[in-house]
C-alpha cells in the first residue's frame, strides 16, 4: 500500500495508507487507550474511548477503525478528546461493575474520571448467570463492547449463539429468549470469554475462586504449549496458580487461530489434574 | 452455517403468516415436506442466506397476526431464512412494535410527545388508565402502551391502534371513548381514510395536488401533469438530470441539508448495482409533513423514485416508511401496483426501455431507523444500528453497494425542477435556501397542519400562517426542526426559517418541525420528555449516547426537581461527549435541545 503523509500531535509521520489511525500511533509509540477494540476481531466501534481529533471533522473519529488519509491532521490528546475519554470513563464506571477491567484504574487516573459523580444513577447491575459448568456471564459487568457477539458469530467460531438484545440502555447480551447456554446454540468453545474485557464473561474456575479468595494472580504463571488434542496446533496459554491449571487462553498473534480455541483446547485440561 | 434452531414449532396460523410473505417452503431444509432427494442433498445455502432482508416482513407478518412473536414462530422464520434464532431474537427486540411475549393483541399506542402534551396527551393517558388499567398491562384482548410522536401532531393527541388479525389505523384528536371503540370495534376500510381533517396550506408545487387529486387513481395524477417530468427526464438523459438537480440547489430535506445534486454526482459515478433509498421513516417529534405526501400524493413519491433511479442508473428501489402510518403505507402500497399495471414501473418504463421497480418496506417503532445506515441495515433484516461512516452510503450503502437515499420531501421537489427547471427552482427562496419548504406547525396554535412556503418566511410568519396562539395566550417558546433541534423564544419571530438564517442564531431548520408552546405550558416537562426521548430511542451501540442519554435526563431531573446544585454543569460536560464521541446524529445532537432549554432558562430558570 502507498506511503502517506500525516500529522500526529503536530509532528510529520510516514505511514501507510492501508492502516488505521491506532496502528499508525501504536507504531509511534503514542498510547491510546481501546476497551471495544481487539487485534484479532472486526473493530465494533462501540465504546468511543479511543477517540481523535481531526482537522476538519465535527465529531472525534475512533483511531481503532478509521483509517489513515493523506494530509490527516490528528490531535490524540486534545482537550475535547480527554473530556470524551473521561466521560466515556465516567458513563461506564457509573453504570457498569468494572473491578475486574484491567487497567482501568490508571486510564481514570489518567483522564480525571471520577465516576462517582454520578452515583445514585441507573446501572446494569443484575445476578450473574450461571446455567453451566463451565463459564459464568456476569453481565453487571458487561461494558456492551460488542466482542464477545463478534467472536462467536462472524470473526471466529460462526455459532452465533449469542447476540444483543434491546435497545439502547436496556440492550444486554443474551441468547434467543434468553434460554439456558446448554439449551442454545452454544458450544462452549470459551471464545467469548477469551475476548471479553471486563471478566463478564469468566470461566467458572476463576469466578469461584475470586469468590473465594484463593484468585492470586502473583502466583500465578502462564505457560505457552500447543493444544494436544488434534491437527491444527493451536497455542495454548495455560495459567498455573500452585502447580493447577486455572484456564486455557491463546495468543492474539497466533498465526492459525488468532486467540480462538474449541472446548477441548480450552477446557479439556482436567484430566491433567486428575488423580 | 451451523444453525442450531430451537425446538419450539410454529402453530398452523403462525406458519401460514410466514408463508405467504416467503412463499411455500420448498424442501424439508427450510421447514417444508421433506422429500426423498432431501436426505441426500442439501439445498439453499447461499441463495437461502440472501433472503435475510425478508426478516422484518416475516416478522411482521406473524406480530400482525398473531399479536406477538412465539419462540415457534421466530424458530419457523429462522429455519425459513437460515437465520441464527439469537440474532433473529436481537432483531425482534430491537422494535417497539414487535412483542416477543404474549400480550392482547389490539395494543393503542398512545402518544404523549412534545405535540400532543400540548394537546392533553396526559388526561387521555389518565383516562385510559382508568378505563383498561395500567399501561401495557390490559388483560383479554385490548391494552394501551405509551408512544413518542406518532407524526400526526396536526391531530393531536395521537393514537396508532396496533390491530393484530386485522388491520392497522391511526386516530387522530383523540378522546377516551375514540380509543376504546378503535379498540374494541369495526376497524375502518382504508378506503375511508378521508383528507378533511388535513390542514394545508400550498404555497408552491408541493401540495398543488394535495387534497384536490384522488391519492387513489393513477389516471387522476396523469391528467394532473403526473408523470411529465419522468418522460421528460428520459428525454434528458441521466447526466442532464442529475446537472439541473444540481443548478436547482436542493438540499436534502430529511435533517441534515446535504446537496442534493452532489449525492445523485456520487452514487451515478460509483460502480453498480446501485440503489435508490426513499426515506419515509419520519420519527422526528413534531415532523409529519411526509406523511401528508405520502397519503395524498403518493404517485409523486413513486415518479420522483423512477427519475432518481434513471439519473443515478440504479433500477431497484426501496421506500422504507415508519410502521406506524398505516393509511400512507396502503395507499403507496396501491399506487405501485397501480403503476406497475400501467408500466410506470417494471422491465419497460413508459415503454423506453428502462427498468426500475420499488419494494415498499416497513419499519416497526424505531426512530433510529431513519439514520440512513441504520435505515439499511432494518432493510437487510439485521438490528437497526447506524454504520460507522466512512465508507459513506454513496459509496457502500444497502447491500454494500452505492446508494442513493433521500428524504420525502426532498424526491417530491425533483419533479418540479425537471419540469420547470432547475433555475427556475433555484430562483425561489433564497439563496442559500432554495425552492419551497413545508413546515410543520403543531402545538399551542390554531391551525396546526403542513405549510408550505418560499423559503425566506420568518418564524412569525409561519406562526401567523398558522393562526397563531389561541386568543388570551402568549408565546413562550418554539421549538424548532423537533426534538433534534432547539428552542428559540418569542425575540427570535423575525429570524427567516431558513438554513442560513437558522443556522446564524444556533438553531437548525432539521426537519422542518415548528412546535408552538404558548404560556400555559410546562415546560420543564415538555423538556423532561425530549430527554426522555432519546434515551428511550438510542439505539445503544455507543457509550456516550446509551449511557449518556440516561445521565442527561438522570440531570435534568435534579435540575427540575432537585437538588439542583451542579446539574447545569453536568448537562454541558453530558453534552459535549454526546456530541463529540457519538457514532451517529441521533447522540450528537440528543443534548441540542435540552442545552438551548436550559440557556434561555425554560428549565432551571434560577440556576
Ligand atoms: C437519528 C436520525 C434520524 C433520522 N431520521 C430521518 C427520517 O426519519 N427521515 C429522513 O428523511 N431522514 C432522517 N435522518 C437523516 C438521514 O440519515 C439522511 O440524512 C436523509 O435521509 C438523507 O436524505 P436527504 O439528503 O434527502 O435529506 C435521520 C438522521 C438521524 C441521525
Ligand atoms: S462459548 Fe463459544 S459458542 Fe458459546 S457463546 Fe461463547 S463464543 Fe459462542
Ligand atoms: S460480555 Fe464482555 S465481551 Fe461481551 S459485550 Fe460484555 S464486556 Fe464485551
Ligand atoms: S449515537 Fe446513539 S443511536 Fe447513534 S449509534 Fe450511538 S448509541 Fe446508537
Ligand atoms: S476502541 Fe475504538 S471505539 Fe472502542
Ligand atoms: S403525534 Fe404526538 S407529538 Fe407528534
Amino acid at each position: 500500500m502507498s506511503g502517506v503523509v500525516i500529522t500526529v500531535d503536530g509532528r510529520p509521520v510516514e505511514t501507510s495508507a492501508d492502516l488505521t489511525i491506532l496502528e499508525t500511533c501504536r507504531e509511534e509509540g503514542l498510547d491510546i487507550p481501546t476497551l471495544c477494540f481487539l487485534e484479532n476481531l472486526t473493530p465494533a466501534n462501540t465504546c468511543r474511548i479511543c477517540v481523535v481529533e481531526i482537522g476538519g471533522s465535527r465529531a472525534l473519529v475512533p483511531a481503532c477503525s478509521r483509517r489513515v488519509e493523506s494530509g490527516m491532521q490528528i490531535k490524540t490528546e486534545s482537550e475535547r478528546v480527554r473530556h470524551t475519554r473521561m466521560m466515556v470513563l465516567e458513563l461506564l464506571g457509573s453504570s457498569v461493575d468494572l473491578s475486574l477491567t484491567p487497567l482501568v484504574d490508571q486510564l481514570m487516573d489518567r483522564y480525571g474520571a471520577a465516576p462517582d459523580r454520578f452515583d445514585g444513577g441507573a446501572t446494569v447491575e443484575e445476578a450473574p448467570t450461571i446455567d453451566n459448568q463451565l463459564f459464568v456471564r456476569d453481565y453487571a459487568k458487561c461494558i456492551l463492547c460488542y466482542k464477545c457477539v463478534q467472536a462467536c458469530g462472524v470473526d471466529a467460531q460462526n455459532t452465533f449463539a449469542i447476540s444483543v438484545v434491546g435497545r439502547g440502555f436496556e440492550a444486554r447480551i443474551a441468547t434467543e429468549y434468553q434460554l439456558a447456554l446448554p439449551d442454545s446454540a452454544c458450544v462452549f468453545c470459551g471464545n467469548c470469554f477469551g475476548v471479553c474485557p471486563t471478566g463478564a464473561l469468566i470461566p467458572t474456575t476463576e469466578y469461584e475462586m475470586r469468590a473465594a479468595g484463593t484468585w492470586d494472580e502473583d502466583a500465578q504463571t502462564v505457560t505457552r504449549t500447543i493444544c494436544p488434542y488434534c491437527g491444527v496446533g493451536c497455542n495454548l496459554d495455560l495459567v498455573v496458580q500452585d502447580n493447577r491449571i486455572l484456564k486455557a487462553l491463546s495468543p492474539l498473534d497466533h498465526d492459525v487461530t488468532s486467540g480462538h480455541l474449541c472446548i477441548k483446547g480450552r477446557f479439556g485440561w482436567q484430566h491433567v489434574q486428575s488423580e | 452455517m451451523d444453525l442450531r434452531l430451537m425446538t419450539a414449532e410454529p402453530t398452523a396460523a403462525e406458519r401460514d403468516a410466514v408463508d405467504k410473505v416467503l412463499g411455500e417452503p420448498d424442501s424439508g431444509w427450510v421447514g417444508g415436506l421433506r422429500r426423498a432427494v432431501d436426505g441426500h442433498a442439501a439445498v439453499g445455502g447461499r441463495s437461502i442466506r440472501e433472503r435475510r432482508h425478508q426478516l422484518l416482513p416475516a416478522l411482521h407478518a406473524v406480530q400482525s397476526s398473531a399479536g406477538w412473536i412465539s419462540q415457534g414462530a421466530l424458530n419457523y422464520i429462522c429455519r425459513r431464512l437460515t437465520v441464527p434464532p439469537a440474532e433473529a431474537y436481537g432483531v425482534v427486540t430491537f422494535y417497539a412494535m414487535l412483542s416477543t411475549t404474549p400480550r392482547p393483541p389490539r395494543v393503542a399506542h398512545v402518544c404523549d410527545d412534545v405535540s400532543c402534551a400540548v394537546a392533553g396527551a396526559g388526561g387521555l393517558k389518565a383516562a385510559l388508565e382508568r378505563k383498561l388499567g395500567p399501561a401495557g398491562l390490559g388483560t383479554g384482548e385490548v391494552t394501551w402502551i405509551r408512544s413518542p410522536c406518532l407524526g400526526m401532531c396536526d391531530q393531536a393527541p395521537a393514537v396508532f391502534l396496533q390491530l393484530a388479525g386485522g388491520h392497522d389505523w391511526a386516530i387522530g384528536s383523540a378522546e377516551p371513548d375514540s380509543v376504546v371503540s378503535g379498540l374494541v370495534g369495526q376497524t375502518p376500510a382504508f378506503e375511508t381514510g378521508d383528507s378533511s381533517d388535513l390542514h394545508v396550506s400550498s404555497g408552491g408545487p408541493l401540495l398543488a395536488r394535495v387534497g384536490k387529486e384522488s391519492p387513489s387513481d393513477l389516471g387522476d395524477y396523469r391528467a394532473a401533469g403526473g408523470y411529465s417530468a419522468l418522460a421528460r427526464a428520459f428525454d434528458m438523459g441521466p447526466q442532464a438530470v442529475i446537472d439541473e438537480i444540481t443548478l436547482s440547489g436542493l438540499t436534502g430535506r430529511g435533517g441534515a441539508a446535504f446537496p442534493t445534486g452532489r449525492k445523485w454526482q456520487a452514487v451515478a459515478d460509483a460502480a453498480g448495482p446501485r440503489y435508490v433509498v426513499a426515506n419515509g421513516d419520519e420519527s422526528e417529534p413534531g415532523t409529519f409533513k411526509d406523511r401528508v405526501l405520502m397519503e395524498e400524493d403518493p404517485f409523486a413519491v413513486i415518479e420522483a423514485m423512477a427519475i432518481a433511479g434513471w439519473a443515478v442508473g440504479a433500477e431497484k428501489g426501496y421506500l422504507y416508511i415508519r410502521g406506524e402510518y398505516p393509511l400512507a403505507t396502503q395507499r403507496l402500497g396501491d399506487a405501485i401496483e397501480q403503476a406497475r399495471v400501467y408500466g410506470l414501473l417494471g422491465g419497460n418504463v413508459l415503454g423506453r426501455g428502462v427498468a426500475f421497480d420499488i419494494e415498499l418496506r416497513r419499519g416497526a417503532g424505531a426512530y433510529i431507523c431513519g439514520e440512513e445506515t441504520a435505515l439499511f441495515n432494518s432493510i437487510e433484516g439485521y438490528r437497526g444500528e447506524p454504520r460507522s461512516k466512512p465508507p459513506y452510503p454513496t459509496e457502500r450503502g444497502l447491500f454494500g453497494q452505492p446508494t442513493l437515499v433521500n428524504n420525502i420531501e426532498t424526491l417530491a421537489n425533483v419533479l418540479p425542477i425537471i419540469n420547470g427547471g432547475g433555475q427556475a427552482f433555484a430562483a425561489t427562496g433564497t439563496p442559500g435556501s432554495t425552492g419551497t419548504k413545508l413546515f410543520c406547525l403543531s402545538g399551542s396554535v390554531n391551525r396546526p397542519g403542513v405549510y408550505e412556503v418560499a423559503f425566506g418566511a420568518t418564524l412569525g410568519q409561519l406562526l401567523d400562517m398558522a393562526g397563531g396562539v389561541r386568543p388570551g395566550r402568549r408565546l413562550q417558546a418554539i421549538l424548532v426542526g423537533g426534538a433534534a433541534g432547539s428552542f428559540v423564544e418569542p425575540d427570535s419571530l423575525d429570524v427567516p426559517a431558513t438554513f442560513e438564517g437558522l443556522g446564524a442564531i444556533g438553531a437548525s431548520l432539521g426537519s422542518g418541525a415548528v412546535v408552538v408552546f404558548d404560556d400555559t405550558v410546562e415546560m420543564p416537562s415538555i423538556v423532561g420528555r425530549i430527554a426522555e426521548f432519546f434515551r428511550d430511542e438510542s439505539c445503544g451501540q455507543c457509550v456516550p449516547c446509551r449511557v449518556g442519554t440516561v445521565r442527561q435526563e438522570e440531570a435534568l431531573h435534579r435540575l427540575i426537581e432537585g437538588p439542583p446544585d451542579g446539574q447545569v454543569g453536568l448537562l454541558n460536560e453530558i453534552a459535549a461527549v454526546m456530541r463529540d464521541g457519538s457514532i451517529c446524529g441521533l447522540g450528537q445532537t440528543a443534548a441540542t435541545a435540552v442545552q438551548s432549554a436550559v440557556a434561555l432558562g425554560l428549565v432551571g430558570g434560577a440556576t
